[in-house]
């Protein structure tokens, strides 16, 4: 099995669907005679031409509602947003278009789009560049969301999201640009479906929850316990709508304690509705209170000093798997 | 295409010295800045002024400075220290320490003055031009006679919002100018592919806005040009929309660093003929205002300047920890913890 990385790994799946299916076109900023800003599409303008890789100008709303109108005659759009940050701008299109079409139309027409780009914390890019807005996204129905956190999940998951026939907002993480790790690329068919969460680390003691970065941050926390002779348990949510809540669930009736850790801000993120269910269904099995780990509820600041403080570490996890005890 | 070089000259020796010096301040105040990003002493996105020099410097000392408006993006760091910000406070801001103006907290992006009238500092492309309206709005509404100065880039003129912007500031007669810098490139995007009317100042005319190419190259052309429509502004209170054509000639931001993508070295060698500093050193021999001795005395002494600028900054602490706390509401704590 071939060794990519995870930035490598999306930019095969786009090739592999866009070979696949004519109807797959990418469009969003600096994508194409730029090779894309994280390089996710280098290539892919000299490859497939500037009908099907499209730069276009910095007008999120624009090109977002376009990429609808598109995806409802049936054309397949792979809108990149350089920053999660900027579809900010592109949510009234998102919102009050993407996720309401199917329902509006009494199912009549769909909107087989997807939106990707780099949601979270990179380095330093102070207040206006640093959301993690998934739980939002999370919020809507008529919307998948998906966060995967490794190379195999991004090439499996973003396969999954082009061929799917509904809105899904797919996003990276800058932090994870660089990580490499096993690909099944050789069969072109390899997919991961959404709505299924993977154990990433096996445990008995406590289960931690998480999503896209954390889970390497949850990992590392877990190496910590374990010198301490706590086994954690690592489920790695992958899709937050849909959610996979049987293996969340059957994980915490194993190891009775959870803790949910998201980079997001902690109030009103999606680890507090993971957090609320498992509060919900899991009461019996659980001998703590559910454990919770979330970005500060500020701005993020430029000084590195303080931005460090901002996102959540493995010795915050630790910290909160102390805390219920 | 831009107006030729002047050779009458209508500004006094003494602001043509005050004009040079700002704008080889600025130069080498960028090029420190992109060491500071590359010896790791500033990160994040940092995006310096180089070739642009001219544009702030006429249009900034065409203002009543301490009461009108300046609002633009996030390539700022030239007009807080013209407008009379510190610059060791401006680097400390760069480098994310508590003698930055927003103590570290905003960085190269979001910098701030808002006693001496600069409004940042902005980071989303587009998103500050209703926010200069506002500024011209709030003037209006008060009945002072201020001038609000909205930059923005090329790759901003776009923006559906500056769009519904241009609408209301000449619907409600708002004395905004809207400065569109033409650097030729949003991003790795150049002017072609993304405007499909490249003459940007045309954005004035569906709204009935007086609008005008204008170069942005020779300082006192551009002192003049801007001195003409600030007072016009004033007077008639009413928008304006201007192009300056201009030329970035660095990368789009500190790591950019691969600009074959969208440009040839020649191009950019070509470029340097319309330099600012060039053009600005040769109209100063040929009308015999400054002898090349004195310019090359007054480069080292602000080479000398900056490198002083930069070890205060670097002195300047970091933020203690506590402070992620501070300044998120007026009147309330936030909630502590992860
Ligand atoms: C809404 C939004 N989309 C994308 C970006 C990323 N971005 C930052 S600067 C930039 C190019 C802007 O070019 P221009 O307006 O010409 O200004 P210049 O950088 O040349 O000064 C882009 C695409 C952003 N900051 N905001």
């Amino acid at each position: 099995m071939p060794t990519l990385t995870y930035r490598d790994a999306l930019r095969q799946a786009l090739i592999d669907e866009m070979d696949r299916d004519p109807e797959v076109f990418l469009i969003g900023e600096d994508i194409g005679r730029y090779q894309g800003t994280f390089r996710v599409t280098q290539g892919l303008f000299d490859k497939y031409g500037k009908d099907r890789v499209i730069d276009a100008p910095i007008t999120e709303p624009g090109f977002t509602g376009m990429a609808v109108g598109a995806a409802m005659v049936g054309l397949r759009p792979v809108v990149e947003m350089m920053t999660m940050s900027f579809s900010i701008l592109a949510l009234d299109q998102v919102i009050n278009s993407a996720a309401k079409v199917h329902s509006m139309t009494g199912g009549q027409a769909s909107v087989p789009m997807v939106i990707r780009g780099p949601g979270g914390h990179a380095n330093q890019l102070s207040a206006q560049h640093s959301h993690s807005l998934e739980g939002w996204y999370a919020h809507v129905p008529g919307l998948k969301v998906v966060v995967p956190a490794t190379p195999a999940d991004a090439y499996g998951m973003l396969k999954t999201a082009i061929r799917d026939d509904n809105p899904v907002i797919f996003t990276e993480n800058p932090g994870l640009y660089a990580l490499k790790g096993e690909v099944p690329t050789e069969s072109g068919d390899f997919t991961v479906p959404f709505g299924k969460a993977r154990i990433a680390r096996e445990g008995t003691d406590v289960t931690l929850v998480a999503y896209s970065r954390m889970v390497s941050v949850c990992e590392a926390a877990a190496d910590l316990l374990e010198k301490d002779g706590i086994s954690a348990e690592v489920v790695d949510v992958r899709s937050l709508l849909p959610l996979d809540t049987e293996t969340i669930y059957a994980s915490i009736q194993k190891t009775n304690r959870a803790v949910v850790v998201y980079e997001d801000w902690r109030s009103g993120g999606f680890g507090a509705e993971i957090a609320a269910r498992i509060g919900e269904e899991c009461f019996d099995s659980l001998d703590a209170p559910v454990g919770r780990v979330g970005g500060l509820n500020v701005p993020t600041p430029y000084s590195r000093v303080l931005e460090l403080e901002c996102i959540p570490n493995e010795h915050d996890v630790v910290a909160a798997v102390r805390k219920i005890g | 295409m831009p107006k030729s070089v002047k050779q009458s000259l209508t500004q006094s020796p003494t602001e043509i010295e005050k004009y040079f010096r700002e704008m080889v301040l600025i130069r080498k105040f960028e090029e420190k800045c992109n060491v500071a990003y590359r010896t790791g002493k500033a990160g994040g996105y940092l995006h310096v002024y180089i070739g642009q020099e001219a544009t702030g410097v006429g249009w900034i000392n065409s203002l009543k400075l301490g009461w009108d408006y300046v609002i633009a993006a996030y390539r700022i760091h030239a007009f807080p220290i013209l407008m009379g910000t510190e610059p060791v406070a401006c680097m400390a801001e760069i480098m994310g320490r508590v003698d930055g103006p927003s103590r570290g907290k905003g960085g190269s992006m979001h910098i701030y003055d808002i006693p001496r009238g600069f409004f940042g500092g902005w980071g989303i492309v587009g998103g500050h031009t209703p926010l200069g309206a506002g500024l011209a709005f709030a003037a209006k509404y008060r009945k002072e006679d201020r001038v609000t100065l909205c930059f923005l880039g090329d790759g901003a003129a776009n923006a559906g919002v500056f769009f519904e912007t241009l609408n209301m500031a000449a619907l409600w007669d708002l004395p905004v100018i809207f400065i569109i810098e033409n650097n030729e490139f949003a991003m790795g995007t150049r002017l072609e592919y993304h405007a499909a009317d490249t003459e940007l100042h045309k954005r004035g005319f569906p709204f009935g806005i007086k609008h005008e190419r204008l170069d942005g190259m020779n300082v006192l052309q551009v002192k003049e040009d801007a001195q003409r429509i600030i007072d016009w502004v004033r007077e008639n209170q009413k928008p304006y929309v201007v192009e300056v054509m201009n030329y970035r000639f660095v990368g789009h931001g500190a790591a950019d660093n691969d600009q074959t993508l969208y440009r040839t070295a020649e191009e950019v060698e070509q470029n340097k003929e319309r330099d600012p500093l060039h053009i600005l050193r040769k109209i100063m021999m040929e009308n015999n205002i400054m002898t090349e001795e004195k310019m090359e005395a007054i480069e080292s002494e602000i080479e000398e300047q900056v490198e002083e600028i930069y070890s205060q900054a670097l002195e300047s602490p970091h933020p203690e920890k506590s402070e992620v706390y501070d300044h998120i509401y007026t009147d309330m704590p936030v909630e502590k913890g992860h």
